[in-house]
This record gives C-alpha cells, structure tokens and sequence, in this order.
C-alpha cells in the first residue's frame, strides 16, 4: 500500500513554502471559508465531529479540548507547539520547512475557532531554518491581510508572535512552555487547572501541536464526514510517521491511521538496511516501549499500539536490526532524560541519574546479578510518582526491554561485556 | 559593557510586543547573544534593565537554557547528535573521526578559532537523515567522512556566520525561491547542558 497524502499532497509544488504557490494549491480557500460561512461554535464543532485526534503526542481530541474554554473568558490563547524534541521525531520540522503556511493556515483556523486574538508559535531554538520558513510566511500572511485587524471584513482580529525556545525539552510539555513562554525557567505545573482553564498568564489558553493544526485547513475544506471516513473507529485521518534506524530508506511517511506497521516498514521504508534481521522497532519516540517482529501487524494508530503494549506518541518509528545492543539504547535514552529533566521533583531527577548509573555499568561489563531487577524496582519508585509525564517516561523504554530481552541484560553481567560490541565495532 | 542602540531597541520592542515584559526575556537573550556572541552576567543584567525586571530573574531563567552561550566559541559550531537513532546509524564513529580530523576533543575549540566541536544527546530533528550535525544551525544530514572533510575545509576559511537570521521586511518582497535559498547564517549554538549541580 502506498502513502496516503492529504496534508503532503501538495509537497514539490514550485514555490510552495510562499504565499503564491501555497495560494496555487488552494492555500488559505479553509480560511476564508471559516470566516466567511461557519461560526466559532460551528467550527469547533466540526473538528469534534471529524474524530481529529491531537498529534503531539496525548491523543487527545482536538475540538473536546477547544470546548473545555470556560465561557465568555477573555482574552483566550492559543499556542501552537513547535518545540519537537522528542528523540525520533521530525515531523513537524517536515512541515514547517515544506509548507509553513499550511501550519500558519490552520493556526489562523484554530484561532478563530476558539475566539483567540493573540496566538503564539512556540519554536525550538535548534529549528533556525524552520523559524525563519514560518518568519516569512506570517509576513506574507500579514501582508496579505490574513493576520490583522478585521480580517477580509470579518470583523475578526488576529495577531500572532513567533516565539524561539533556547534548548530544552521538557518547554515541549505544554506547562512547561507555557512557563518558558512567560519568561520563566520551563518547570512544569501542576495540573488541575488545565491550560484550557487557567494557561498563559493565568488565562484561558489552547496548546495543539504543528501537524494537528496543519490538519484543520483539509477538515474545513471537505468537511468533517470526509476527514472520518479515514482510518480506524477510534483514529481518524492520517499520520506523519518519522522513520528512522536501521531501514533502507528513512524518512516522513504520511499513511492512513491503522496501516499495518509492516507497510511503514517494509514498503515505504524498504526494509531492514544490510539484508539483516528486524530486532525491534519502537513506535512514538523515545519515551515509548519497544515492539517486537511479532507486533509487525500492528495498525499504525493510538489504540493498536496501545494494545500492542507500547504508545503511538509522536510518531516516530525507530528501527533497530539483530545487530543492536538493547542495553546500550536504554543507557542512551535514559541518559537524555536524565540531562533533559528539569530538576524540580526528585523521583525524576535522581531515579534517572541512578538508572544511567546501573545502565552505564552494565554495557561497560560491570553489572551485577540482579541489576535487572534493580533497574524495574527504581523504574517502580519513578513511574507515578513523577509530577510530569517526562519522569514517568523514561522507564518506559528500560522495562520494556528487560521484559522481552532480559537475557541480554544477564548475558552482559555474566560475560562481563557487551556482547554486541565486537559487531557494532565492525560497522564503524 | 554596552548593548548596541540596535540591540536595546529590539528589546524595547520585544518589551511592547509581548502582554507581559517578562516573556521578552528569552527574546532579548538571543538579542544580546546575536551581538556579542554569548551571555554575560552584564548582558543580562542590561536586559533586567531594560524590561523593568530584577536581575536575578534574567538569570535564573537563562540558567535554564542550554542554547544561551557562557563564553566565546569558535567562528563555527558544529553540533553532532549521537541519540539512539544517530548511534544506530553510526553517530558515534563518525563523531570519534571528527575529533581526530579537528585535534580536539567533545566541547573544545581549533586552534584556528575556526570551529567548536560537541557531540549531544539532544536529538536535532533530523534522525532520518543520521549521522547528521548542525553547523552554525543549518541541517547537514547522511553524513560520511568525506562529506565530513568538505564541510570542515569550508569552514576553515569561511567568516563567522552574521548574526542576524533575514528578517522579513514589513512588506516582504515578491518571494523567489532564489531569495529564500541564500539566507544569511546566525550564530548561537546548541550545546549539551550542563548536569545540574546536584546530581
Ligand atoms: C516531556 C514532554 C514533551 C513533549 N514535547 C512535545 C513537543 O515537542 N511537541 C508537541 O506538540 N507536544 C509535546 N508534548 C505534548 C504536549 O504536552 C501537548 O500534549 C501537546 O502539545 C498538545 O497538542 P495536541 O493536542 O495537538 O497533540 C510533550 C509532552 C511531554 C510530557
Ligand atoms: S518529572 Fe522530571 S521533568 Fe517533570 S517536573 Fe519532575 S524533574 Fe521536572
Ligand atoms: S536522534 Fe539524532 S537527530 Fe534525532
């Protein structure tokens, strides 16, 4: 099976990253539609009756969260999230540089729909590339009077401030960027209130992803009954995987939610690199457990991969062939979290420090009899009794291997090496 | 140690444009790393100034950043991501190549001023195209050591990037696609953060 390409489709047209080609495709036609023939209240219905899913990592449903703004609160916000730093992930990068007035488009929607006059796009400071596609694009729109005062006599004003963050993952949790967006050190905060109660600056505030946002032009123009009759019952439309790993041919594949993972694999992707065996794949990014060959039939979407015993995440697809030292990825992943965590709660700030610990000594041949079970016991004391998802996370990968590759862990203690390190040696 | 009129007018401007002054902060630390390079303690005691703010707050939340340089750095920055899926595709070899062909070790400087190498296990967006590294934040991705040769032999010899990414004009021109591919490079640099004191 092939991709199935809605808010690709138009990726390669000439000039598409401007005004004018993205004009040609149809471009900012949802926009216009929206001011001129729908309603806030009808838009966001639209969007909950489409079945759009948030695709920044939750799942959760876009216009059910637009309806949580409590009522006649103003001024609203709303924030679209650029911040990808998810290890494996990007997709949104994809999309700001192919076609950053797609996301502008949606944004512009969103806004609308919610009543919000300010919106902000929140931006890695690595994405420098990105943010100048998206610095031109809201020029362009603004010059077009997309973004303004009464625009198209609609009567509705929108402003929008390109936000850059300056290195740090966890501004990618949505209180953590709205902390960081209020020019603070981006600490989570404690939820309840939701941001869609009390968010930036103590208002009412939306937090959608880049590709949710980019999906909301496609809704608008062919209607909430076509966007739901793609994919599953539960995942509607289609989704950015970011593919990356050991596969011939690495890279974004826009597929309709449910397609088996083999398809992603192995016909988009081409298969495992080297003529070599599949090991294991690990779907939503770093923070998601790991699936194994058997789980190959898997449909791409939120609830599958949840009954698989992993997450879709953000969409990322790791591939990892026969050659990978399962150790070693924990000890990496495990490690990122521990330089991203931002300090505040101890389970996450000195469990994570001390996995690395255990993980580091037992790829480098010193572990202990048990260290497995000591890793599943700290993973314990960390999962649940973190105040933010990103501490609870990072064991989700390390216990996931120990469950489906626990002799690997024994067979490093007892052999006192990696036994992986004579073949990776030989890649290099 | 001054800002430049330029600087403290796009600060004030930040200052206006945000609904609370505060939010310019990050803004306006760019602001001052564009200009001088880095972030000094005057730098951001200039910016707490200029936004009304107590100094320590300026701190505080620049602490937090890991993009926000402390010290000069080479005329270049080249940043590899040895993440799991860059290591998987061999980040780790290729990076070992790159402190041998530069002489120097993960965080250090040529002695040419040149270039600032590091390696981070901050995932840069681009693991589809790994082994990869950004150079001055431009995307250089499927890596090898030829590919890795050309790129360092260029930046021997080219001028620091300018430290200003195009700004748009306030009625931009017709966009070509030519005009888009000749952006002007900005510095900064994304450096692995520093373990937190207490750990
Ligand atoms: C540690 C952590 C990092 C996150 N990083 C991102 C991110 O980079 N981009 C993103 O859109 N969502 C990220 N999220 C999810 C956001 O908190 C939030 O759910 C999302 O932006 C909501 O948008 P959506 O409803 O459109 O999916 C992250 C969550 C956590 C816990
Ligand atoms: S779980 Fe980690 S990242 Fe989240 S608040 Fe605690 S220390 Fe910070
Ligand atoms: S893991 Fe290296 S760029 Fe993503």
């Amino acid at each position: 099976m092939a991709e199935k390409k809605i808010l690709t489709k138009d990726f390669g047209a000439p000039g598409l990253a401007h005004l004018a080609g993205y004009e040609q495709t149809g471009g900012y036609q949802a926009y216009q539609k929206a001011l001129k023939e729908l309603q806030p209240d009808a838009l966001v219905e639209m969007v909950k009756k489409s079945g759009l899913r948030g695709r920044g990592g939750a799942g959760f449903g876009t216009g059910q969260k637009w309806s949580f703004l409590p009522k006649g609160v103003y001024p609203r916000y709303l924030v679209i999230n650029a911040d990808e730093s998810e290890p494996g992930c990007f997709k949104d990068r994809y999309l700001l540089e192919a076609s950053p007035h797609q996301v502008v488009e949606g944004l512009l929607i969103a806004a609308f729909a919610i009543g919000c006059n300010l919106a902000f796009i929140y931006i890695r400071g690595e994405y420098l590339p990105q943010h100048e596609a998206l610095e031109w694009a809201l020029a362009e729109a603004r010059q077009a009077g997309y973004i303004g005062k009464n625009v198209l006599g609609s009567g509705f004003d929108v402003d929008v401030i390109l936000h850059r963050g300056a290195g740090a993952y966890i501004c990618g949790e949505e209180t953590a960027l709205l902390t960081s967006l209020e020019g603070y050190r981006g600490e989570p905060r404690l939820k309840p209130p939701f941001p869609a109660i009390k968010g930036l600056y103590g208002k009412p505030t939306v937090v959608n992803n880049v590709e949710t946002v980019a999906t909301l032009p496609h809704i608008v123009s062919n209607g909430p009954d076509w966007f739901a009759t793609i994919g599953t019952e539960t995942g509607k439309g289609t989704r950015l995987w970011c593919m990356s790993g050991h596969v011939n041919r690495p890279g974004n594949y826009e597929m309709e939610m449910g397609a088996p993972i083999r398809e992603l694999i192995y016909d988009l992707g081409g298969g495992v690199w080297k003529n070599r065996k599949l090991k294991a794949f690990q779907p939503g990014g770093a923070s998601m457990m790991v699936l194994l060959p058997q789980h190959l039939d898997v449909g791409l979407d939120f609830d599958a991969i949840q009954k698989a015993g992993s997450l879709a995440g953000a969409g990322a697809m790791v591939v990892m062939d026969e050659t990978t030292c399962m150790v070693d990825m924990c000890r990496r992943y495990v490690e990122f979290f521990h330089h991203e965590s931002c300090g505040k709660c101890t389970p996450c700030r000195e469990g994570t420090f001390w996995m690395t610990n255990v993980l580091t000594r037992i790829e480098e041949g010193e572990g202990k009899a048990g260290d497995a079970d000591l890793l599943l016991e700290m993973g314990n004391n960390i999962d649940g009794r973190s105040f933010c998802p990103l501490g609870d996370a990072s064991t989700w990968f390390p216990r996931s291997c120990i469950k489906y590759f626990r002799d690997e862990f024994e067979q490093h203690v007892t052999e006192h090496a990696c036994p992986f390190r004579k073949e990776r040696v030989m890649v290099a | 140690m001054s800002l430049s009129q330029a600087t403290v007018e796009k600060i004030q401007d930040y200052a206006r444009r945000y609904p609370s002054a505060q939010s310019a902060i990050l803004p306006a630390l760019w602001a001052v790393q564009h200009e001088v390079g880095y972030v000094t303690s005057d730098g951001m005691r200039e910016v707490a100034q200029h936004l009304g703010l107590p100094a320590s707050l300026v701190e505080a939340t620049s602490s937090f950043y890991s993009m926000y340089l402390t010290r000069p750095e080479g005329r270049h920055d080249a940043v590899m991501c040895v993440n799991v899926a860059c290591a998987l595709r061999g980040a780790e070899e290729l990076f070992a190549y790159c402190e041998q062909r530069l002489g120097i070790r993960d965080g250090q400087t040529t002695s040419d001023g040149a270039i600032t190498l590091r390696s981070t296990i901050e995932c840069l967006g681009a693991c589809g195209g790994a082994p990869m590294m950004q150079i001055d934040h431009r995307f250089e991705e499927d890596l090898t050591p030829e590919r890795v040769n050309a790129i360092f032999e260029r930046l021997r010899t080219e001028p620091a990037p300018s430290p200003e990414p195009p700004r748009p004009a306030a009625v931009p021109p017709t966009p070509t696609p030519a005009a888009k591919a000749a952006p002007k490079r900005p510095a900064g640099g994304s450096r692995p953060r520093e373990k937190k004191a207490d750990t």
